[in-house]
């Protein structure tokens, strides 16, 4: 824990001098008749959270912060474990929309998620991965007229769209 | 007697079929959503802005403050059944609502917390419908000074009452309203902060990105790791004969709900502080006004009462400045003023005058929600309970789904999907090293209005800051605020020299 504290201090730290050299893009003074510039209201708010994690670095040699005084790891290996399980799972649902859309990413990520992470039968888990597609499909496409990525299986969608759209 | 007149229109727009039906569905969706340990009114909130924008504006909104009314019911249930709170706000009641359930007293113990939900509700409602005119119709006065100094004095909160890491809150603040810069700047039209050249970032940083990837994506993998074993339900019988029985002893903590509702809706207004510390100082107060305070924590009916009561009364209590000064008094009502935005009207005390049909439709339709909420609420207690047994393995991959589709709807652009895991992901890691959230989701809403407000009143002023001090409104509320962010200070310094005196005379 007490690592994670600075690592997180010290790159929240070099975001911080990022966003301020990205503020300095646009003028951070005052400009007459204008007021201040486009960029100082972001530069001076960077400037703050500098200061702060600053702070939270002093605080952090000091011991003064809960998470500088634990010595509980981080994550643990069942925290790291349900982390990368999780975590890795949405990410490649969101890495597959690109390829196979929205309604080929949703019931493989749900299926993976409620049989393999979830232990439950074949049945609940094709039953709850096939119908969620459905009812996303009649709820974005058709009534709220959001049209969904499709990637390559857009092709498939064509007599639906005919029939509904 | 005009309040009146108004709010008999509002319970026409109310009242009206599809109102009527939004309003039955939310609180529906409430109590489960409120029930279901992990999920809270802001995560429902968030979750499911994006599909209201199948109805128009004023329903879409009732239907996500009946929500918001029925997920503070509904965390009552999983608190007294599974000894877990369903949401933060509802960890008070879990102190008597657990020991009641283990003792056979369950049906109490719901019953009473629907009764002082209901109670603190409706007592709220009728101080807002008080309170939220002559308030709105002070602020129409405000200029970019004063709304300034109440978005100064609404982040002020959270450094001075909030008892977060301190430099850690006020990261979170900046964060936030840094992340509001991103896109073209409204003044000079230029594109500002567009990272590493991406164009995605042109168009700004949806809120919703921010809300969805922090209480959908981050709030889920927070609950995985923190929920590790399987949870234990307690049983409870009902019957209609048992819940007459209990009636009368309910109310006889009428006045324990009193107290709670008063401190919960007044708690409720700061916006750093809402219905969790309300209703665990409305708990706090009931047991040192009990005549037995010992029987507390052991399932003393009234320590269920009094933080559901405040609870409830605090969710009310938040939207007041959220609909007369534009300033949200919970993150939840700070999702609803971004959905405000996103349906086109302009947040404030203008509302009242050019929107009256959306206000007095929306407070109307408060009075509306609490009746159904209880009603639904204490006959469907067994389908809830059955509802309970719903595993999380189910419950969080449509949670993610729905995030994904969320996070995608608003700006229909995959960049934002990406831009919402990392915020989550983000989110989760910040979150167990105590970095608090809510006040970024608060200053990503508030931030478009703030930054103008600052340079709007700078050039007037000629870049001279004194002028949120001098100018007769904006001077005491920046004073309040000045003192709320400098408090921690004092009582470092206070502590310090205690501290010196004692070693000192030792």
């Amino acid at each position: 824990m007490r690592r994670a504290e600075i690592v997180t201090a010290v790159l929240m730290a070099a975001f911080s001098i990022y966003l301020m050299w990205k503020s300095a893009e646009l003028p951070i003074g005052w400009i007459p008749d204008e007021g201040p510039g486009g960029g100082a209201f972001s530069f001076w708010l960077s400037a703050i959270m500098l200061v702060c994690c600053v702070l939270t670095m002093i605080n952090w040699a000091r011991r003064t912060t809960p998470p500088s005084q634990s010595t509980e790891p981080f994550m643990d290996g069942f925290a790291r474990n349900k982390f990368v399980l999780v975590g890795g799972g949405v990410t490649v649902m969101i890495g597959l929309v690109h390829v196979i859309g929205m309604y080929g990413a949703i019931p493989l990520f749900m299926l993976y998620y409620i049989r393999f992470l979830g232990r439950h039968s074949w049945l609940v888990s094709l039953a709850i991965s096939l119908s969620a597609p459905v009812a996303i499909f009649f709820f974005f496409d058709v009534a709220l007229r959001i049209v969904l990525p499709k990637g390559y299986l857009e092709p498939l969608f064509y007599p639906l769209y005919d029939i509904f759209l | 007697m005009e309040i009146i007149q108004h709010l008999l229109d509002g319970f026409l727009i109310a009242l009206t079929p599809l109102n009527l039906a939004v309003v039955i569905v939310g609180v529906v969706v409430g109590l489960f959503i409120g029930a279901m340990p992990g999920l809270g009114s802001v995560n429902g909130v968030a979750i499911l802005l994006p599909m209201t924008f199948l109805v128009p504006p004023t329903s879409a909104i009732i239907f996500l403050a009946a929500l918001y009314y029925g997920a503070m019911y509904g965390g009552a249930i999983s608190s007294i059944m599974l000894g877990i709170p369903g949401a933060s706000t509802a960890v008070a009641t879990t102190f008597d609502g657990r020991p009641m359930a283990l003792k056979g007293e369950a049906d109490k113990a719901l019953v009473g917390a629907a009764l002082a939900s209901f109670f603190g509700g409706t007592l709220s409602i009728l101080l807002f419908t008080g309170f939220a005119p002559p308030l709105a119709s002070i602020a129409l006065d405000f200029g970019d000074a004063e709304i300034f100094a109440l978005m100064l004095l609404a982040f002020a909160t959270f450094v001075g009452l909030s008892g977060d890491d301190i430099p850690k809150t006020i990261f979170s603040i900046c964060i936030g309203l840094v992340f509001s810069a991103v896109g073209l700047d409204i003044m000079s039209g230029e594109p500002r902060l567009v990272f590493f050249d991406v164009i995605g970032f042109m168009h700004g940083i949806n809120f919703l990105v921010l809300a969805i990837g922090i209480y959908g994506i981050g709030e889920m993998l927070w609950t995985i790791e923190i929920t590790r074993g399987e949870s234990a339900m307690s049983k409870a019988v009902f019957s209609l004969r048992g819940i007459l029985a209990h009636l009368k002893e309910l109310l006889g903590t009428w006045k324990v709900a009193t107290i709670g509702s008063l401190l919960g809706f007044f708690v409720g207004i700061l916006p750093a502080a809402g219905a969790t510390p309300g209703s665990l100082m409305a708990y706090g107060v009931a047991k040192l006004t009990s005549k037995n305070p010992a029987s507390f924590g052991k399932g003393e009916v009234a320590g269920v009462v009094a933080p559901e009561a405040a609870n409830n009364a605090a969710s009310t209590g938040a939207m007041l400045p959220m609909l007369t000064l534009g300033i949200p008094g919970s993150p939840t009502t700070a999702i609803l003023l971004g959905g405000m935005v996103i349906w086109g009207m302009v947040p404030g005390p203008t509302l009242f005058v050019d929107e009256t049909e959306f206000v007095w439709g929306l407070i109307a339709s408060l009075y509306v929600a609490n009746f159904f909420a209880v009603l639904i609420n204490i006959f469907f207690i067994p389908v809830f309970l059955w509802m309970l047994k719903m595993p999380f393995t189910v419950l969080a991959p449509v949670i993610f789904v729905l995030s994904l589709v969320g996070g995608f709807a608003p700006t229909q652009s995959m960049h934002d999907v990406w831009l919402m895991l990392a915020f989550g992901i983000g989110g989760y890691l910040m979150r167990k090293l105590d970095y608090p959230l809510a006040p970024a989701v608060l200053a990503i809403v508030l931030g478009p209005i703030a930054e103008p407000a600052l340079r709007q009143s700078l050039l007037i002023s000629n870049g001279d800051f004194t002028v949120f001090v001098t100018r007769p409104i904006a001077g005491p509320i920046t004073v309040i605020a000045l003192i709320l962010l400098f408090l921690p200070l004092l009582k470092l310094i206070r502590d310090k020299v205690k501290n010196k005196k004692a070693s000192g005379s030792a």
